[in-house]
């Protein structure tokens, strides 16, 4: 990774005294797309506005590029926000939203109109400059949103939940947009969301958070493949988790107890006595018969639920002790996974190394 | 329960379209033909027709009374304007706490007759009054200032008495501004100073225009302040109408000049209508 554009060191920031963010620490780095990842009310948006200047912390310090940030206001600060409503001036036109930032820079009226017209192409609106933001669709909306933002070269942009108002289909595309467009561009991107696909598709890095502190930081990858606890286990993706008890811990590998069930594992870290094993829905395999289950770690149920998908099917199946497991399928034309039959007895088992063991907090 | 509600409606415009006919319009319709007769010698109204009433006002020594008076409605529409945009954004962006107590400052005067206000602020102006004692006690001044009978006190009568109708519409028109705009403009490299002038202030603009035309219609007419402060001494509209009726019993041409005044303000309200629809067009976010 390049160089780090800017750190957080230590903030921590209260509303009316209640604590919204705790000690947080974070390098950004020059030219990467970092994901804020967290459920609602975390904190995560309150990240932004501070890195933003329309909030200053508590306590803690910003530095960007190395310069202490903490007091420079948020209409000197190289950022520049796309915000969650778009917060487009309604009574200017879109090229006046767009050149609403370089016209408080006194830029010359005339490279004004060169890197409107530039961002404008950019973001496909050219023939709409005239508008009103009114007379524009929200993905439009959202396109001048970003377009009024980047067309003031921020050393860091920052998008606040800013797909979240799009229907999904356009979603998407704007998603696939904004990856190109950073790429493009090589501005930093700051995005917050929480919606967990977003971030595995978009990020460079994701930073997990919860309840105002950072719970994971790593790429889509890491968080998804190896999660630090239960919570990013959880938040990301889908899991099965057993609440376990540790029986033996040596020679790398641990012997562990879930209910009835004993399962001998690859382990390389410290487990605690009890300790939680979580497998993802798509990483398990179903057989119909014993003999076809090649691991010793399998678990056994009845079938009690099949979602269809589209292009995975998922199963809800009830072990023989009452636990609800659920395993997603990919199937083609020919594939069986269609010919289940609720309440048919199914073995579902797992490549060795594929869980996670965790610590229970 | 429809049908009844309809009863309900009908009886209640019907009544109230009654009263209007009777009590406005009639009225109204009455001085548009007593400004079309002339005056007789022992009679109020001689039922001629004529427009010598419209031709007399165009002489330059009523049309400088139409100038004046306009003079002093633009005056103090524009004071009234300075005085009410920073209270009513200080009302707008309030605490709930202090906003329901500003608000009530703005509407107490309201329970007071404006004509009884008037005669209270002789009490204020008067060169033994206590604005005098005041700046006298401050130091600020010497000799007592001569305000009451000036242009001053009619200016100051009328501001205080239509401040009201400039601040609500403007802190109405405020109070609905998305704040995360100013926002937005503050990330965008907006100073405190551009933010006012590019955001909020043109967000603001159908208040501004609404309280204009509350504060400049009624300061035509308003009379009484131009009599009691002023000492009668500029005439305005109001007190010239008054006057053909009362003073000089000259009926038709104070008709006409009503009629005149009349079609003033509708037209000054279309013009309202049109802006402020104009506004409403573009900024239908």
């Amino acid at each position: 990774m390049s160089k780090i554009l800017l750190s957080l060191n230590n903030i921590s920031k209260n509303f009316d005294k209640i604590e919204v963010l705790k000690n947080i620490n974070l390098d950004i780095y020059d030219g990467e797309f970092l994901t804020l990842l967290g459920p609602s009310g975390c904190g995560k948006t309150t990240i932004l506005r501070l890195i933003g200047g329309l909030e200053s912390p508590t306590s803690g310090e910003i530095f960007m590029n190395g310069k202490n940030i903490n007091n420079v206001s948020a209409e000197h600060r190289e950022t520049n926000t796309v915000f969650q409503s778009y917060a487009l001036f309604p009574h200017m036109s879109v090229y006046d939203n767009i050149a609403f930032g370089l016209k408080m820079k006194k830029m010359p009226k005339e490279s004004i109109a060169i890197e409107v017209k530039k961002a404008l192409e950019m973001v496909k609106l050219f023939k709409h400059k005239e508008k009103k933001p009114n007379e524009l669709s929200g993905g439009q909306q959202q396109r001048v949103a970003i377009a009024r933002a980047i067309v003031n070269k921020p050393l860091i942009l920052l998008l606040d939940e800013s797909l979240s108002a799009l229907d999904y289909k356009l979603r998407k595309e704007m998603q696939i947009e904004l990856k190109i467009l950073q790429r493009q561009l090589g501005i930093t991107f700051l995005f917050v969301t929480h919606d967990q696909e977003e971030a595995l598709s978009m990020s460079d890095r994701i930073v997990v958070m919860n309840k105002g502190k950072i719970e994971q930081i790593g790429t889509p990858k890491e968080v998804y493949e190896e999660p630090k606890n239960l919570f990013v286990a959880k938040f990301i993706g889908e899991a099965n988790t057993f609440v376990s008890t540790l029986l033996e811990l040596k020679d790398s590998r641990a012997k562990i107890q879930y209910k009835e069930s004993v399962f001998d594992l690859k382990c390389t870290k410290e487990l605690t006595k009890e300790c939680i094993m979580i497998i993802r829905p798509e990483d398990f395999r179903v057989e119909r018969n014993l003999e076809d289950v090649k691991s010793k770690n399998y678990f056994a149920g009845k079938l009690k639920d099949l979602i269809y998908k589209g292009t995975t099917i998922d199963l809800l199946i009830e072990t023989d002790d009452g636990e609800m497991l659920r395993a997603s399928e990919f199937y083609n034309e020919d594939s069986d996974a269609l010919g289940y039959m609720i309440g048919q007895p199914l073995y579902l088992y797992w490549v060795e190394g594929w869980e996670t063991l965790l610590c229970n907090e | 329960m429809n049908k009844k509600m309809g009863i309900f409606a009908k009886i209640s415009i019907s009544l109230l379209a009654f009263w209007l006919i009777i009590f406005a319009f009639l009225p109204n319709i009455l001085v548009l033909f007593s400004s079309f007769m002339s005056k007789g010698e022992t009679e109020f109204l001689l039922f001629d027709f004529t427009f010598s009433n419209y031709v007399k006002i165009a002489d330059t020594l009523y049309f400088s009374i139409f100038l004046g008076s306009f003079k002093i409605a633009i005056i103090t529409t524009v004071t009234t304007l300075v005085f009410a945009y920073p209270f009513a954004f200080i009302l707008a962006t309030a605490s709930k706490k202090y906003r329901a107590l500003l608000l009530l400052f703005v509407i107490i005067p309201f329970w007071t007759s404006s004509l009884v206000r008037t005669y209270a602020l002789i009490a204020i102006l008067k060169t033994k009054g206590l604005l005098n004692a005041l700046l006298l006690w401050i130091g600020f001044i010497d000799t007592p200032l001569e305000i009451m009978y000036t242009q001053s006190a009619v200016y100051i009568g009328m501001t205080y008495t239509l401040l009201p109708f400039m601040i609500l519409p403007i802190y109405a028109s405020i109070e609905k501004i998305d704040m995360r705009l100013v926002e937005a403009a503050k990330d965008l490299g907006a100073s405190t100073f551009s933010q006012f002038t590019k955001i909020i202030i043109p967000l603001s603009l159908p208040g501004i225009i609404a309280g204009s035309t509350l504060v400049f219609l009624p300061s035509l007419g308003m009379f009484f302040i131009a009599d009691i402060l002023g000492g009668a001494k500029d005439l305005i509209i109001g007190s010239f109408i008054r006057n053909q009726f009362l003073t000089f019993r000259d009926w038709p041409f104070g008709s006409s000049a009503a009629i005149m005044l009349t079609f003033i303000m509708f037209f000054m309200i279309y013009l309202y209508s049109r802006a402020s629809a104009n506004i409403s067009q573009k900024s239908t976010l």
